[in-house]
């Protein structure tokens, strides 16, 4: 039995230990693993989770049991502090000695902190480990409550100081970048690119400071600003350095291992150091004159070095490591593949810029205009992957090598399909996966959906970077092998959503019994189709949600949005936020009488809130004596549509956006979809409506309306696209009677229209062709059901306070009039809210 | 706020010392539920008619103590019958009251019996 040590238990060290044990013969081993830290290895890649979750858990490479499961005997908490070469023993910080036949040396790196005066003040942090990000989540939180605006700067403008400057902002400090450099992220990106990315940057709220080089931290114990010149000081409250990494080779150096001049340990490509019975690996090895700071690059060294201590000498470091990354910052995407820069000699470079919408992209072509040299992506990588991949298999490009980055005109890409990737493509590069491997897995029935091709394969379980086209690829292998991928709503249906609108309507299903029993697999139903049904009949068969009420979702059940304490807000429709003095008093009389919080809404409404099941009809009864109607805040249906005064009064209208809206929000009220539609209408450029944020949304220009459909704000915020240009009313009117029905027709359940669209096979040309060109021969249908839709519009609260048996639901007890006596009510800047969850 | 759990105790047939006359068949929705008082109890009671039973259980959520239950949407999880919390969906079993998407606390269960187009529920007290 042979004795290995591995120094480090990182993201790499642990890889060679995963690694390690997989192989045959590993049993002839035994694996003692040292780590510095308190805990087994996480996953430091994905450490600025940890802000929002702090489970630190969650991130964990590995439980502690697995390592006692396979064998490996883990010590945490004790560094290595000296090793012996003659006698192959390593001593720790607590005096013990151990004996190896391999050493593995895993120490990965350290935050490289510049010797700037000052920096040893309390409020500056470095971000490698979880308890630094503990230290800066607390003081942050002081920070918080002892100042309102309390700022914070990040030293280092690279791919990791911007993802802390993310992290800052998500702490509630404003954020400062601050690099030294003339450009953000000089490794990945040129100067254009870089500019575009400060921009994009500086939008969503980070204050991005070039050419900087810091003289000094300020300050008497805890950091107050940051000196650069003279007079020129950056007011600061905490700090987080990110100025690149030192490999951590203190211990090689004394023990004599050969290191290079700026630091690491040298190794061939086997990942053997000067001394044979070591190996290095991860980011502290010095391979090919560099440190590899990726995690892809330190997991095929743990795979060598792994097999080559099991005798397997084949296994070597490639000479070409690939450097390809995307940050993951959240609502910015950047990435950069190959040789991003290029000198003109080697080849030409395709470069697409868009300031407006912070979008660059450029493509380095060889010169025979054959091959994909490397690129760079800002503002949008979708197409990162693809091109990554066209990269690295060196696969042929189109005649027009700008076609991969620019919009294709006919809506097809230009990049054909995943399958047609050889086998050898490496999907996933942190795990080292090909798409061979991931369709073999299909094939040999190994795996039957996404999550078992992810367990058996590893793929996409690094950065995920790769899940998008490890799921296509799955799909697209399921299909060829005539496997029909599941998309069924439920466990109760295998049908998904457009299915069953259709059977509904060609079978003229009325109840949820006829659709389960004809079409489900014998369950009962759940809160997951029974609500869809519901939905999905209320469409077709233009019904109310007070049809079969009980497989209405929670809201619909009762017409009203049911609020943290069970009781609910009601909100009047107030067409396109037009309302009369009279109505504003009504509404303001029946909020005191029945005590209800009242809030003007982002959908310009107004919301009172409060209001028990039982006070439910009897607001309602005023609420339309007054001349109410439903407002459907509570259904997946039309809200509001949104609108700025436009030519009535404002002196810039260009048309009359408040009776455009009054007439759209009248059109499409009550109409059940498959999520919320909002809308928009704007007098004129100058979009004081936010129509462009909406599910559709008009501006007036000249000569008509511009109509844009697909927008969003929310948690993935989307501008609308512009579907048609300076249309008049009645054509603006027919163009959305056929894409809202379109939507209704063919969307996932709960997918809004931005979603939708973005998925649309074809995009937005596609829809053009649909909606305008009638491309399908499906627009005269569209507009008769929604047609049918408007014209059998009822208001479903006037449908339920005039029948006694549909009042029997809001009433908090069946055989007691009484309220719920277990709600409690707090005071809240005069007036009341519910009492605070625990 | 626990004290109010304290008040659910699930309760089997053959414990059962009083049986309540809560209300008629047709006071209850098909295939979903309404909440029943009983001595400052709130009981919510489905009539799950597609599996011709009825069940009984607290009204009050074990996950952030709403009495919203009886509002739920019931169905089923590989068979077993269940309900849906209207206000995050947690779902539990109406046969015995377990939480089956999450590990919060099981809620309370009673029996329920049918006679004369009555709902009687049974309780200990
Ligand atoms: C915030 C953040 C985001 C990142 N994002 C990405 C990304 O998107 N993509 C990407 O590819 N890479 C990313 N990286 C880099 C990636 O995390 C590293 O490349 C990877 O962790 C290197 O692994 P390693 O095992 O070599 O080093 P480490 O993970 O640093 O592990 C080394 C371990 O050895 C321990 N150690 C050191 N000396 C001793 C000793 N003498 N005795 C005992 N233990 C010792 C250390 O305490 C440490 O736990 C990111 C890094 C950070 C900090
Ligand atoms: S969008 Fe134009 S018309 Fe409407 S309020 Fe603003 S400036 Fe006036
Ligand atoms: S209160 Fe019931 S699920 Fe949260």
């Amino acid at each position: 039995m042979k004795t290995i040590i591995v120094v480090g238990n990182g993201m790499v060290g642990y890889k060679f230990c995963e690694k390690f044990v997989s192989q045959d013969g590993s049993k002839d081993f035994k694996i003692t693993v040292f780590g510095e830290e308190p805990r087994p290895a996480y996953d430091r890649v994905h450490l600025s989770e940890f802000f929002e979750s702090q489970d630190a858990k969650a991130l964990e490479m590995a439980p502690r049991s697995w390592y006692e499961e396979n064998g490996v005997e883990l010590i945490t908490d004790e560094r290595v502090s000296d090793i012996n070469r003659t006698d192959k023993k390593i001593t720790t910080a607590k005096d013990r000695e151990f004996s190896y036949d391999y050493l593995v040396m895993a120490t990965g790196s350290s935050p490289f902190v510049p010797p700037i005066k000052g920096v040893e003040k309390e409020g500056v942090f470095v971000y490698r480990t979880i308890e630094d990000l503990e230290g800066m989540l607390a003081y942050a939180a002081k920070l918080n409550k002892e100042k309102p605006n309390a700022r914070a700067a990040v030293l280092g403008g690279g791919l990791l100081g911007l993802e802390a400057g993310k992290a800052v902002l998500d702490m509630g400090l404003e954020p400062h970048i601050v690099e030294f450099a003339p450009k953000l992220m000089p490794r990945q990106l040129d100067s254009r690119s870089s500019q575009v990315l400060k921009q994009k940057l500086e939008s969503i709220g980070l204050n991005i400071h070039l050419s900087k080089a810091t003289n000094q931290i300020l300050g008497d114990e805890a950091i107050t600003g940051m000196e650069f010149g003279e007079d020129d000081r950056l007011d600061v409250d905490m700090l987080i350095i990110s100025a690149g990494i030192r490999p951590r080779d203190e211990l090689a150096k004394a023990c004599g291992l050969d290191v290079g001049v700026r630091g690491g340990i040298v190794v061939d490509n086997t990942m053997k150091t000067s001394d044979d019975s070591i190996y290095a690996i991860g980011e502290i090895a010095l391979y090919n004159q560099m440190i590899y700071g990726l995690v892809a690059p330190g997991y095929d060294m743990a795979d060598v070095a792994a097999k080559q201590i099991l005798g397997n000498t084949d296994a070597v470091m490639p000479d070409d490591i690939d450097m390809s990354t995307k940050l993951k910052l959240i609502g910015v995407d950047v990435a950069s593949f190959g040789e991003p820069f290029m000198p003109a000699s080697k080849g030409h470079s395709i470069i697409f810029e868009n300031k407006t919408q912070y979008l660059y992209k450029r493509i380095n072509v060889s010169l025979d205009g054959k091959s994909l040299l490397g690129g760079i992506l800002v503002g949008d990588a979708s197409d990162y992957n693809m091109l990554h991949q066209v990269y690295l298999n060196g696969m042929a490009i189109p005649e027009d090598p700008a076609q991969l980055i620019l919009p294709a005109s006919d809506g097809a890409s230009a990049f054909g399909d995943v399958t047609d990737l050889p086998d050898e493509a490496q999907v996933c590069s942190c795990e080292s996966v090909t798409k061979g491997q991931i369709c073999a897995a299909i094939e040999n029935g190994e795996a039957t959906d996404v999550a078992g091709v992810v367990s058996c394969t590893k793929a996409g379980t690094g950065c995920g970077g790769c899940k998008p086209m490890v799921t296509d690829l799955t799909n697209a292998t399921l299909k060829s092998l005539g496997i029909e991928v599941k998309e069924g709503v439920c466990e109760h249906f295998d049908l998904n959503r457009q299915d069953l609108y259709k059977i509904i309507q060609v079978k003229e299903y009325t109840t949820f019994n006829e659709v389960l029993d004809n079409h489900g697999n014998g369950g009962h139903g759940c809160e997951l189709c029974k609500p869809l049904i519901a939905s999905l009949m209320a469409t077709i068969n233009a019904d109310t949600a007070n049809k079969e009420y009980a497989i209405q979702d929670s809201n619909d059940r009762f017409l009203a949005n049911i609020q943290r304490n069970g009781t609910y807000s009601v909100v009047p429709r107030v067409p396109g936020g037009e309302i009369t003095p009279d109505k504003l008093i009504a509404l303001g009389e029946i909020a005191k009488k029945y005590d209800l919080y009242t809030k003007v809404t982002g959908g310009v409404r107004i919301d009172l809130f409060g209001a028990t099941l039982n006070q439910l009809p009897l607001i309602w009864k005023e609420l339309i004596s007054h001349g109410f109607e439903s407002g459907h805040a509570y259904g997946k249906s039309l809200r509001t549509v949104k609108t700025c005064v436009g030519s009535t009064w404002c002196r810039y209208g260009m048309d009359e956006s408040v009776s455009f809206g009054i007439e759209l929000e009248n059109r499409y009220r009550g109409i059940r979809a498959p999520h919320k539609i909002k809308g928009g209408v704007s007098g004129c450029i100058r979009e004081c409506a936010e129509a462009r944020g909406k599910d559709f949304g008009l501006i007036a220009v000249e000569g008509g309306w511009n109509l844009y459909v697909g927008g969003n704000g929310g948690a993935t915020p989307r501008h609308a696209e512009l579907l048609a240009e300076q249309i008049d009313n009645e054509t603006v009117i027919k163009y959305l009677d056929r894409y809202l029905m379109f939507y209704m027709r063919t969307a996932k359940p709960l997918q809004r229209t931005a979603a939708w669209q973005e998925r649309l096979e074809g995009g937005l040309d596609y829809l053009k062709e649909v909606i305008i060109d009638d491309k399908l021969g499906i627009v005269e249908d569209l507009e008769k059901e929604m047609q049918t839709l408007v014209n059998k519009f009822e208001c479903e609260w006037t449908q339920a306070i005039n029948d006694p048996e549909m009042m029997k639901r809001f009433s908090h007890f069946v055989n007691s009039e009484d309220d719920d006596d277990n709600l409690v009510f707090v005071p809240m800047r005069d007036q009341k809210m519910p009492e605070p969850w625990n | 706020m626990e004290a109010i759990l304290d008040t659910y105790k699930t309760t089997k047939l053959e414990d059962v010392k009083v049986w309540f006359k809560a209300a008629s068949v047709n006071d209850f929705p098909i295939d979903g539920g309404a909440c029943v008082k009983y001595k400052g109890k709130q009981i919510a009671v489905f009539n799950f008619e597609r599996l011709g039973k009825w069940y009984a259980c607290q009204n009050v959520c074990p996950h952030k103590m709403e009495m919203v239950l009886s509002r739920g949407m019931i169905g089923d999880d590989k068979g077993a019958p269940k309900v849906a919390c209207p206000l995050h969906k947690k779902t539990f079993s109406l046969e015995n009251g377990e939480n089956l998407n999450g590990d919060i606390d099981a809620i309370a269960t009673y029996p329920v019996k049918i006679e004369d187009d009555l709902v009687y529920i049974g309780f200990t007290e």
